[in-house]
């Protein structure tokens, strides 16, 4: 190179040194904050590519929650015919299934994510933690679109709001963070044992009847009350039921506060776990 | 001047049966419980050897705006060495420091969704890749234009033919402006022309001050665009030095045995009898058995056999096809008439035919090689169809001053005149 079409160098920035991680890795979080336009772009995409080339399109967002609906209604209502402390069965078992269907989603796409996005994660460098956190956040299209079927019901059964409607944004930041936490466990677990992606379906079934999704959790024995709240999204449900249809069971308060314990544990267990699983995930995937 | 990257003794360990980047090759829950009650397994589990080092005691600095060459066989772990390079995979031991933003072309395309459409796989791309929405926005126009997919901006890429998803997909990692470019064989998409440009495009990377990282195996685009070069075996430096130099040591290199094919008596037809091969190898005029010849030096073609007994009236004669199947030429050791009236009989006994390939003769590319023995008429004892592969570097080659590439099975140097006749 000639001194004459010698440009100057940029002012030297500062240099990034890598060296083999020991033990437990810090967060990181500034790094995925520096990421933050590429978990829209990734959430983005699964929200455009979710409905392509289906015939109903995003109507599946509602036809999803309303079948699910008329199941539980069929077996919780008309068959158990469980007590719903006077709301119809519809709308109390409509109203549980919008956060709940929001978490087996997220739940199911983050634990998924590592793997669906394989093709990423050999090619490129970014926060791995950037996959399961824009494949949950994806979720909450679908939740917005179920929501107008709530709030057709609500007109129809005659069902005035309240000022508690406006807590739904953080019940949706509690699901997320509960379904993130258990998702990076699973996430990171799905590329050591493919198991997981079999595990996947029969957690979400199960999870589902041990939440008060079908039934109140009022029906729920007394002595059993305390360690069926700890299912953390017992107190997220019942806590929507509130907000929606302004019924309060007897022990909401305690279940919230339990439901946001467990979600900070899952979430934070959840990260340190991910990020120590997250120097193998390039070499095993 | 700047160091741009910094490396120093670098290693990166695999566990056998954890591929670098094998598909099924996972584990099951089942596995892990399982040899945790084997105690044999428990202990293979821990063996040095299931341990193999892909890159070990890598060090070189790279300064600002330089473009550093890197070239190795096939599992001489250059890719390995560009991803620790570009963090898709953390180091085993050893250090490296990165100056500034780090762009990796691993691959190109990477994160494209069939689904979605040219404009929106742009955006996602570019984002993956690093850029921000606010400079894909600005660039929009521009990488559109280079793409050269302009009416099909908004068709799903799934309708797109392989020529122009790879075009879209060059063009926006050809717009990337890391301070550190990290690149590997991305060059070799697309149609000569837009070959042409992508080599274009980084040559102004490199003038624009930035840092390349080029890995490749078409020796005539690393020449052409590198100064220096580092040359990988087995996963060790084995030298630095201009790409000049690197290129001809990699060409020249005696390695692993490839460019030679040896028969094991097991192998041999018992039909073939009394002729029985021994091994036939492609050596280049340094005398190396090589893999890789240049298409501007000559090569010897050696075929070994041995005689049980006495044959009359036989020819020894390789054919050499293309990769794709198409004949290029045969020639017997007894073409020519002389050749045939003086070796009308051979005892029984160990033999040589060889013959010399001359300079300049094959173009750029795969090639295959057969062997024939026979007696013409009479009887053949053996043949070969696909029987040794090597490939033919075309540095220096008549018009490599141009990208494109040529058809044909043979680059000769011909004489040309230019007369002007009015």
């Amino acid at each position: 190179m000639t001194q004459t079409d010698f440009k100057p160098p940029a002012p030297p920035k500062e240099m990034l040194t890598i060296r083999p991680p020991k033990g437990w890795i810090s967060l990181n979080l500034r790094d995925l904050w520096l990421y933050r336009e590429l978990i829209t772009f990734l959430t983005w995409r699964d929200v455009l590519v979710r409905y392509k080339q289906t015939l109903l399109g995003a109507s599946w967002a509602i036809i999803n929650p309303v079948v699910n609906m008329l199941v539980l209604q069929f077996i919780f209502g008309n068959l158990a015919n469980m007590d719903t402390g006077g709301v119809p069965g519809p709308i109390f078992r409509y109203t549980a299934l919008l956060p709940w269907m929001l978490f087996a989603q997220a739940l199911g796409s983050s634990g998924r994510s590592m793997l669906s996005n394989r093709g990423l994660i050999t090619k490129v460098y970014f926060p791995r933690l950037v996959v399961p956190l824009s494949s949950v956040l994806s979720g909450v299209v679908d939740f917005g679109i179920s929501l107008l079927v709530m709030i057709g019901m609500m007109i129809f059964y005659q069902i005035p709001l309240t000022w508690a409607v406006l807590t739904i944004p953080l019940l949706v930041v509690l699901t997320l963070v509960i379904a993130l936490g258990v998702g990076m466990w699973l996430a990171a677990l799905n590329v050591l044992y493919r198991d997981v992606g079999y595990i996947l379906p029969v957690l979400t079934q199960l999870w589902l009847f041990i939440s008060p999704v079908g039934y109140s959790s009022a029906s729920i024995p007394e002595n059993l009350q305390l360690l069926y709240a700890f299912n953390p999204m017992t107190g997220v449900i019942e806590a929507f039921r509130w907000a929606m249809l302004g019924e309060a069971t007897a022990t909401l308060s305690l279940q919230v506060v339990i439901s946001v314990g467990v979600g900070f544990i899952l979430l934070v267990s959840g990260m340190f776990f991910f990020r120590r699983m997250e120097r193998t995930f390039a070499d095993m995937i | 001047m700047t160091i741009a990257v910094h490396v120093e003794n670098l290693g990166k360990q695999y566990k056998i049966g954890i591929a670098p980047q094998g598909r099924g090759n996972y584990n099951t829950l089942r596995d892990t419980i399982s040899n945790a009650f084997s105690r044999q397994k428990r202990l293979a589990a821990k063996k040095p050897d299931n341990l193999i080092w892909a890159v070990k005691d890598i060090s070189f600095d790279v300064e600002q705006g330089q473009v550093l060459g890197i070239i190795g066989h096939n599992g001489a772990g250059k890719s390995t060495l560009l991803k620790l390079l570009s963090r898709v995979v953390e180091p085993t031991e050893g250090m490296m420091q990165l100056r500034g933003r780090v762009g990796s072309l691993l691959e190109v395309g990477t994160g494209f969704h069939p689904e979605l459409t040219g404009r929106e796989n742009l955006y996602l791309n570019g984002a993956i890749l690093g850029m921000h929405r606010s400079e894909i926005t600005r660039k929009f126009d521009e990488i559109v234009a280079f793409s050269e997919v302009e009416k099909f901006i908004d068709t799903p890429v799934k309708r797109y033919s392989s020529g122009m998803y790879l075009r879209l997909a060059f063009a926006v990692a050809a717009h990337l402006e890391p301070e550190i470019l990290v690149v590997d064989e991305v060059l070799a998409v697309g149609d000569a022309e837009f070959q042409r440009k992508c080599i274009g495009k980084m040559n102004d990377v490199a003038e624009a001050g930035r840092t390349v990282l080029f890995v490749s195996h078409n020796m005539s685009a690393v020449l052409r665009l590198t100064d220096e070069s580092i040359v990988l075996e087995k996963g060790k430096m084995i030298m630095r030095a201009p790409s000049a130099e690197a290129v001809d040591y990699y060409l020249s290199a005696g390695h692993a045995r490839a460019g030679e094919k040896v028969w094991e008596p097991a192998d041999i037809p018992i039909t073939a009898a009394p002729f029985s091969p021994r091994a036939i190898r492609i050596v280049d005029n340094r005398g190396n058995i090589v893999e890789t010849i240049r298409s501007t030096e000559e090569f010897t073609l050696e075929f070994e056999y041995d005689l049980d007994a006495p044959i009359t009236g036989l020819r020894v004669g390789i054919y050499l096809y293309t990769a794709r199947g198409e004949p290029v030429f045969t020639s017997f050791d007894t073409d020519d008439a002389r050749m045939f009236n003086t070796h009308t009989e051979r005892k029984a006994g160990r033999y040589v035919s060889r013959c010399v390939v001359p300079p300049d003769m094959l173009n750029a590319g795969r090639y295959t090689l057969g062997v024939n023995a026979s007696s013409y008429r009479i009887h053949r004892y053996f043949a070969e169809e696909r029987t040794l592969e090597f490939n033919v570097d075309p540095a220096g080659a008549p018009g490599m001053h141009w990208t494109e590439p040529r058809p044909g099975a043979v680059r000769p140097r011909l004489d040309w005149e230019i007369e002007k006749v009015e």
